[in-house]
Formats: C-alpha cells, sequence, structure tokens
C-alpha cells in the first residue's frame, strides 16, 4: 500500500529510491514497503530522522514542517543541499508524515526555518562530519585532508561517493549540536533567490493538491451542518437524498451528520436534499454589544507579561497622561480552496491525507478522538490551499476519518464554502486598554496595557469539530499563544502589561496569521502614535528616543530611508476630498526575534470614509537571509493579506451562527485596492536565520492606523478601518 | 438516469457520463477528466479559482451546468501549456514567482489570458480591474500583477 500512497506523492516520482533505502536499511530484505517504510525512525534526535542517502545518490531530507505556500519546501532544500555540499537537484524534501517525519511541532509561529530547518542544518552537519570521517578510513588519510562537494568526498586526487559511503544504510548516529556548521560565506545556495520547486506544476495544472488526491475506489461524502453552534439534531429525514443517483448511505453519530455519494456532485446534491430538523440554539452574545460582552467576560486569571518599575504610581506622576481602548474584530482564515481530506481505514489502522499544518498533533487528536493508540493512525500532508494557521484542515480530516470508519470504504471530504467560513475556528475579538504618561521632557515614564484574550487550555491544539458534534473525546480549544507581543520593545522605566485571561469567548477560538500579536501591535503601536503627538514629537524620532537596540534602530531608520520620511509633528491641510497621511510602526518579534519597520502611505477620502492603502515600505531584518525571493514573497503577502484584515474584515454571527458564510458576506481585498509594496531587506548571513511568515503583519494595521492619523487627525482604534467608523470619527473630532 | 455528453476540451472530443445535467462544468473536468487546473474555490461564482474558458470567454466553470458546455469548446489550464512547454502567461508567473500558495492561480492566468486576447498592452489599471473578481489569500497579488504586465510585454 505504501508504494500506492508514495507513488501518488510528489517526491517518489524523482525519489523512488528512498523507500528501498529503508527497505535494506532495515534489514529486511524482500519485506513489504509499509513494513520498511516503518522501520525508519523519526526520532527527532537522529540523523536518520531527518536525512537518507540513496544509493542513486539521492538526498532525502524529511521535515516535520510543512510548505504551506511559503516556499519553506525550496528553503529548506537550500539548507541541506549547501550543509551536505550535494547537487541541489538530487534533494527531495518528504513532509509531514507521522510515519516518516520527526515532529517539529506543527508549521506555525513563523519557525519553520527557525526551529525546523535549523534541526535540519544540524542533522546535515552531523552526517557530513560522520561522512568525512568514514571518507578519511577509507581513503587512508587525515580528516582534516577530506573535502566534501557535489555529493563526495575528496583528498588528494582520490574522491568517494556519498553513497558509495552510506548509501542505503543509516547513519545510525544522534545529531550532535555541536556539529561544526559551515562558515555562512562558505555557502552557495543559501541567500539565493532559487526558484520554487513547486511554480512550474502550479501554473500548469501539473500540481497534485489536497483537493485533487483520489484512491481507487472512493466515495465521496458532504457533512450537513448544524442549524446553530450548539443545536442538537432532533431528527432527519433522508427519503429525498435517497432517490438522488449515486447516493450511498447517511452517517450519523450524535449531531454529526454526513452523507455520501458515488461522486462528488451526488454527495452534494444528496446532502442538500436531507432534511434535518435542528434545535433552537442562541447562545451566541449579541454582536452589536460585543466589546461590553468581552469586557464582562469572567476572568479566569491574570498574568503580568511585561514588568519594570512600577508604573501605577509613576502614571500619578506623569506630566501628561493619555488612556486609549482598542478593539479587533472576529476573523476567519478564508482560504480559497476549502478544507479536504481522505481517510481510508484497514486492519483497523487508519490513514489520512490531509493538508494540516500538525500531522503529528493531528495523529494525537485523531487517535483521542476514536480511542486508538497512536500508532495505529498515520497522517500525511499534501499541500493544500493555504491555511495561515489552523482552519479546516484539520476539521476535515476529522470528518473523513469518521465517516470512512462507518461505511469501511475509502472516503473523501470536501468541506463547502459555508462549510470553512461558517465553521473553521477563528481569531478571537481581542480588547486592549491603554494607559500612559510622559515626562516633561517628553519621554514615556509610564506604560500600561491590559489585553482580553481567552483562556489557554495546557494541549495547545483546536477541538476538532466532527469530536465536538459527535461527542467523542476532546481536549479543549487553544487560542494560540496570543498573548505575545503585548510586550513593547521599547525602553521605558515603568512598565506593566498584563493579560487577562477570559473564561470564554464566542466561537471556536485558533490562531491565524500572526495571532495576538498582530492585535497587541496594532495597540501598542498606535498608542506609541498617540504618545508621541502628545509630546510634539515626530513618530519616528520618538520611538528612535525609547530605543536601545542596535539592530532596531537600523531598521527603523532604513524603513524611515526607504519611504522618504519627513519629520511630521501634526497633520497638513487638503482642501479635496482626498486627504494623504502617513504612518510609521515597528516591532521586534516576541522581543527576541525578527525585527520589522513599516512606512503606510494612505489616502482617505473625506467624504465616503474610505481608506486607500497605496503603498507600504518595510525594512525587514530576520537575521540569515535563505532566500531572498521567497522573503519578498512572503513579506508581500503579509503586506496585503493584512491590509484586506485591516480594512475590510469582520466576522459576522446572530445569535445561533455564523453569517459570514461565503465572500459576499466576509469580502477580501481584491486587486483595485491592493498597495504597492516596497522593501529593503537587511541580510545578516552571520546571524541565525529567524522567520518571516508573520512578523510584518504585525506591524500593518497600526502603520495604517497613524497614517489615518496623518491623513485626518482622528485615531482609529477598532479593526476593521470601515468607511462609516472613519465618518464617524471624523464626525466627533 | 446517466446521459453521455461530448465535451470538447483543450481541443479532444471527450465522453463524460452524466447523472444530472444540472451538475456543474467543474465536477466534470476535475472528477471525470482528471483536470486538475480548475480549481473548486467557492461553487458559487464568486472567486474565480474554476475559471476557464468557454469559447474564448473566461467563465466559471462552478456556474455553468455541464449540458450547456457540450459542443462549445473549453480551455482549461492545462490546454495552455506545460511546465516543459509553458505558454507565455504561464512562464512569465514562474519568471515572476507569482505563486504562493497557488490555489488561486488557475483562475489568474485563465482570466489574465481573456483580458491579453482582447487587449494586447492593458495598463496597470486595466489589469487591475480584469481581475478585480479574482480572489487570491496569500497576497500575491503584486507579483500576479508584474507577471501579467510581463507576459504582455513577451507576447507583444
Amino acid at each position: 500500500m505504501l508504494n500506492t500512497i508514495v507513488t501518488r506523492r510528489d517526491f517518489l516520482k524523482t525519489g523512488g529510491s528512498l523507500v528501498v533505502t529503508f527497505s535494506l536499511s532495515g534489514l529486511m530484505p524482500g519485506a513489504s514497503a509499509q513494513s520498511a517504510a516503518t522501520a525508519k525512525t523519526v526520532a527527532a534526535d537522529a540523523v536518520d530522522g531527518f536525512v537518507a542517502i540513496g544509493a542513486d545518490g539521492t538526498v532525502g531530507i524529511y521535515s516535520g514542517k510543512v510548505d504551506l505556500g511559503t516556499g519553506v519546501r525550496t528553503a529548506l532544500t537550500q539548507i541541506a543541499a549547501d550543509e551536505l555540499d550535494v547537487p541541489y537537484a538530487r534533494v527531495k524534501v518528504i513532509e509531514g508524515d507521522t510515519l516518516l517525519t520527526p515532529d517539529q511541532g506543527p508549521t506555525y509561529g513563523s519557525l519553520s526555518i527557525q526551529i525546523g530547518g535549523m534541526q535540519i542544518r544540524q542533522a546535515c552537519a552531523t552526517a557530513r562530519a560522520a561522512l568525512v570521517a568514514q571518507a578519511a578510513q577509507r581513503l587512508g588519510v587525515a580528516a582534516g585532508d577530506v573535502k566534501t562537494q557535489d555529493g563526495a568526498c575528496t583528498a588528494r586526487g582520490q574522491r568517494v561517493s556519498y553513497q558509495e559511503l552510506v548509501g542505503n544504510k543509516n547513519f545510525e548516529l544522534k545529531v550532535d549540536p555541536k556539529a561544526a556548521t559551515k562558515d555562512p560565506a562558505a555557502y552557495k545556495i543559501v541567500g539565493k533567490p532559487v526558484p520554487r520547486l513547486d511554480i512550474p506544476a502550479k501554473v500548469t495544472g501539473e500540481f497534485q493538491y489536497m483537493q485533487d488526491f483520489r484512491l481507487p475506489g472512493m466515495l465521496h461524502a458532504r457533512v450537513v451542518r448544524p442549524a446553530a453552534v450548539r443545536s442538537e439534531l432532533v431528527s432527519y429525514d433522508d427519503s429525498a437524498a435517497r432517490k438522488i443517483p449515486g447516493y450511498v448511505q447517511t452517517v450519523r453519530k450524535g449531531n454529526f451528520l454526513a452523507v455520501v455519494g458515488t461522486s462528488e456532485w451526488a454527495a452534494i446534491r444528496a446532502s442538500r436534499a436531507v432534511k434535518a430538523k435542528w434545535s433552537k440554539w442562541e447562545g451566541l452574545p449579541d454582536r452589536k454589544n460585543l466589546w461590553e460582552y468581552v469586557r464582562k467576560t469572567k476572568i479566569n486569571k491574570d498574568e503580568d507579561l511585561q514588568k519594570a518599575g512600577n508604573a501605577a504610581d509613576a502614571l500619578k506622576g506623569g506630566a501628561k497622561k493619555l488612556s486609549a481602548t482598542f478593539n479587533f474584530a472576529i476573523h476567519t482564515h478564508g482560504s480559497i480552496g476549502p478544507s479536504c481530506a481522505v481517510a481510508e481505514w484497514k486492519d483497523g489502522k487508519v490513514t489520512c491525507w490531509s493538508a494540516s499544518q500538525q500531522t503529528h498533533l493531528l495523529r494525537k487528536q485523531l487517535a483521542q478522538m476514536l480511542q486508538m493508540k497512536e500508532p495505529d493512525v498515520r497522517c500525511m500532508y499534501i499541500d493544500g490551499s493555504g491555511c495561515y494557521g489552523r482552519n479546516g484542515h484539520e476539521d476535515a480530516a476529522a470528518d473523513a476519518v469518521l465517516i470512512a470508519k462507518e461505511i469501511g470504504k475509502p472516503v473523501r471530504v470536501q468541506w463547502m464554502r459555508a462549510d470553512e467560513h461558517g465553521w473553521d475556528p477563528k481569531g478571537p475579538p481581542t480588547l486592549i486598554d491603554y494607559r500612559g504618561a510622559l515626562d516633561a521632557s517628553g519621554k514615556i515614564v509610564a506604560w500600561e496595557s491590559d489585553v482580553y484574550i481567552p483562556d489557554r487550555p495546557q494541549q495547545i491544539q483546536v477541538t476538532l469539530v466532527a469530536a465536538d458534534l459527535a461527542g467523542l473525546p476532546r481536549e479543549p480549544s487553544h487560542p494560540g499563544n496570543i498573548h505575545q507581543a503585548l510586550a513593547i520593545p521599547y525602553t521605558v522605566p515603568n512598565i506593566k502589561a498584563t493579560a487577562h485571561w477570559l473564561a470564554e469567548t464566542p466561537l471556536r477560538p485558533s490562531w491565524i496569521r500572526t495571532p495576538g500579536r498582530m492585535q497587541n501591535t496594532f495597540g501598542n503601536e498606535v498608542f506609541m502614535d498617540e504618545l508621541a503627538h502628545a509630546a510634539g514629537a515626530d513618530p519616528v524620532e520618538f520611538r528612535l528616543r525609547h530605543l536601545n537596540d542596535k539592530r532596531g534602530i537600523e531598521c527603523l531608520e532604513r524603513a524611515a530611508k526607504l519611504a522618504g520620511w519627513m519629520p511630521r509633528k501634526s497633520k497638513a491641510e487638503y482642501s479635496g476630498d482626498i486627504a494623504y497621511g502617513r504612518g510609521v510602526s515597528y516591532i521586534k518579534y516576541e522581543l527576541v526575534r525578527t525585527y520589522v519597520a513599516a512606512v503606510a502611505d494612505v489616502e482617505v477620502n473625506k467624504k465616503t470614509g474610505k481608506i486607500r492603502v497605496a503603498k507600504v515600505c518595510v525594512a525587514h531584518d530576520c537575521g540569515q537571509i535563505i532566500n531572498p525571493d521567497g522573503l519578498r514573497n512572503q513579506i508581500e503577502g503579509n503586506v496585503v493579506q493584512t491590509t484586506s484584515r485591516t480594512l475590510i474584515e469582520e466576522l459576522k454571527f446572530d445569535r445561533s451562527r455564523v453569517t459570514s458564510v461565503d465572500w459576499v458576506s466576509y469580502p477580501i481585498l481584491t486587486f483595485p485596492d491592493v498597495p504597492q509594496v516596497e522593501m529593503d531587506l537587511i541580510d545578516r548571513p552571520s546571524e541565525k536565520p529567524w522567520g518571516a511568515g508573520e512578523p510584518t503583519a504585525a506591524v500593518v494595521p497600526s502603520a495604517i492606523s497613524n497614517a489615518v492619523f496623518d491623513a485626518v487627525g482622528v485615531r482609529l482604534r477598532s479593526v476593521p478601518f470601515t468607511p462609516d467608523k472613519v465618518l464617524a470619527a471624523m464626525k466627533s473630532a | 438516469m446517466a446521459t453521455q455528453v461530448t465535451l470538447n476540451v483543450n481541443g479532444a472530443a471527450r465522453s463524460v457520463s452524466v447523472d444530472d445535467p444540472q451538475m456543474p462544468l467543474l465536477y466534470a473536468l476535475r472528477d471525470d477528466l482528471g483536470l486538475h487546473g480548475p480549481r473548486f474555490g467557492c461553487g458559487l461564482g464568486q472567486c474565480g479559482a474554476c475559471t476557464v474558458h468557454i469559447d474564448g470567454k473566461a467563465l466559471r466553470s462552478c456556474q455553468l451546468p455541464v449540458a450547456q458546455a457540450a459542443g462549445r469548446k473549453i480551455l482549461t489550464l492545462e490546454g495552455l501549456g506545460s511546465s516543459a512547454q509553458p505558454h507565455p502567461l504561464q512562464k512569465a508567473f514562474i519568471e515572476e514567482q507569482a505563486v504562493q500558495c497557488g490555489y488561486c492561480i488557475n483562475g489568474m492566468i485563465m482570466q489574465a489570458k481573456a483580458l491579453l486576447d482582447a487587449n494586447k498592452n492593458p495598463s496597470d489599471a486595466e489589469i487591475r480591474q480584469a481581475l478585480s473578481r479574482n480572489l487570491c489569500r496569500c497576497g500575491t497579488h503584486v507579483r500576479i500583477l508584474r507577471a501579467i504586465k510581463r507576459a504582455a510585454a513577451q507576447m507583444a
């Protein structure tokens, strides 16, 4: 079966030897591929967990982190090829297979290069040292005389290839954290804008997405969703569905209801023909009073995230005091392709293909849901539509596993648009209060912030909808580390930044790109601007006043230079309908990694209240750059997607259910309104590489808000910045 | 009962067995003919991921009943070119690396082809307008715009 499975995946077409590698190294000649593959270790401390060298010199790199459309597969290929000294084209990255790849944690938090890539780099460095040692022995030379190049070791005119040394054998080595990685100056592929491996196939229809994956004899299912988030299935009548050609079966488990057909269209028609009666449920808060609801929600606990001096006392003694409240709407991931998964049961074991960003965690959750042993569940990643966090992929996987078990046949579950918008987990609503004070010299003397966000259970995981509906075992949902970045990257003598962890939130929460960091940085950096204005200072100069970090200062100065920043202390007056403004924002991500500064240029239509973001200039320092073009692609995506979230996006719901169920009820930014993006990449080849998938997004909402203030003199403290909010703010100014 | 519908796809006649003539063309292309270019995004004609050309016009295949596509010339992303021999638009998308997850890219290229067929030298504003009903969530828009301009220049 493995052969069938892997043949369907991209890598085996070119790297078929890899499976053979394990059948030999597993000391089971003639054993089936399935049992042979089982022999491959997935230990994250073993070289063999990450690296395999086949008999033909193909290098398999096994990554627990997956390419969600970010280009990380290409970047990991660059890292491995350079560290091992093998031709780039000979490296094949295999991702997110619980049977083959180590658990490197979910693909989130801008950690794929910073953590995942560096684990692979270290495994490759360990492997290279071992190859050199073996070559020295084989060639009868000192290890110091052995050079590695082009997939081979050479010394004194002699040459032995890697495959001659270890082809089809395991390394049997722990990853040595001290194994010397290369001198960054020696990298030939790292740092180069290598074209992405997947793009030619993606622009020609040759690429196989999760949504394209098919198994022989596979059936199709659609889930019939409840009328309200927590309504009970009272009864259903599927007599009309049974008459649809291709109808196979209705599956019900508790409140989980699905229809199976021989084709997609049969499943869709049949699911629409089912008449389900759901109980009434109106437990969601009134959306009109959402922020009042959040403020009144029971607090489970308070946690100080940053503390210096005595902020309360310093506030009392400040020369000038300010306070402000910010809120940030509920957002949905909005993947263009709704989630999809395929599951197949065999001999009491289940295999599940999905575009999950976290196959190891998904396996754990599926095993928990079905009360199975984890090794009896295999989860495999296939590229899907971009997810930008924990969207519906895992839920579709749970649907498929549950339905396939009931019907005893492989099944594909494709979520419809309303499933994705209505039932994927959401970025929770965020409310933040600020108080600050300036001293007589115009420096911040006190800073206090209080963020109200849903509490975190122990496990970082999000409840599977199917487990919830079917009443199967599950853990509560974790919203992600959304407290991050409330702490400020500035030197202020008295700070208190506090998280108030709430007992509940309206909809199932999860992480969406830049979770919490976006919301918290929005508040921090707009409030910073308010303090600058109160101090009569230029916003860039005011930030520099409080920055004591060389790289941070350089980043901010380079963004200002890129944008041609001119000092501004008060808004200019525009006589026409359009007012122009620019705003700045800065972050040191989570205070420990990637620096980003951005300057946004906006146009505000004073009559309609519509904001157009014309241009965003970004300076970005994520240390060593692996692939500058991949990095640019990510930064552009961060800017455009976050402009959309900032200006337009707000998830709507009534007392029963989400009412933003398509692109009309949840619009996103379209081409006419897409800003220009310019950037200055600060490359530091001898520094550690940090992430870039999220940090730029953190500064976009505040840069836009600050630019609107520059244009029309009003502070926008509530995302999204819809025209009605802009007009209301201008009216009351 | 099932009927046979003959579709003219990328220059070849393909027969499809159809239970329901109202089934959107998208499902025939993807599930019966195994094409991966047109993609299911919304099924509502709102996002553009399923775009194909019918008799030279860019249409949403999730909205067109398969029976109405019979006898008309259907062009999909696969019909434009391959990674070995890409169409100038596909080549430009590769050269500009104008893809993130790539799920929307079928629609972007097919819509852009319809534009360039009618207007060989579109302005930035005209390209933006032509693609205004095609959604991308990754934020690849700025690269897509560059790729279409590059293709237009190369095809001129």
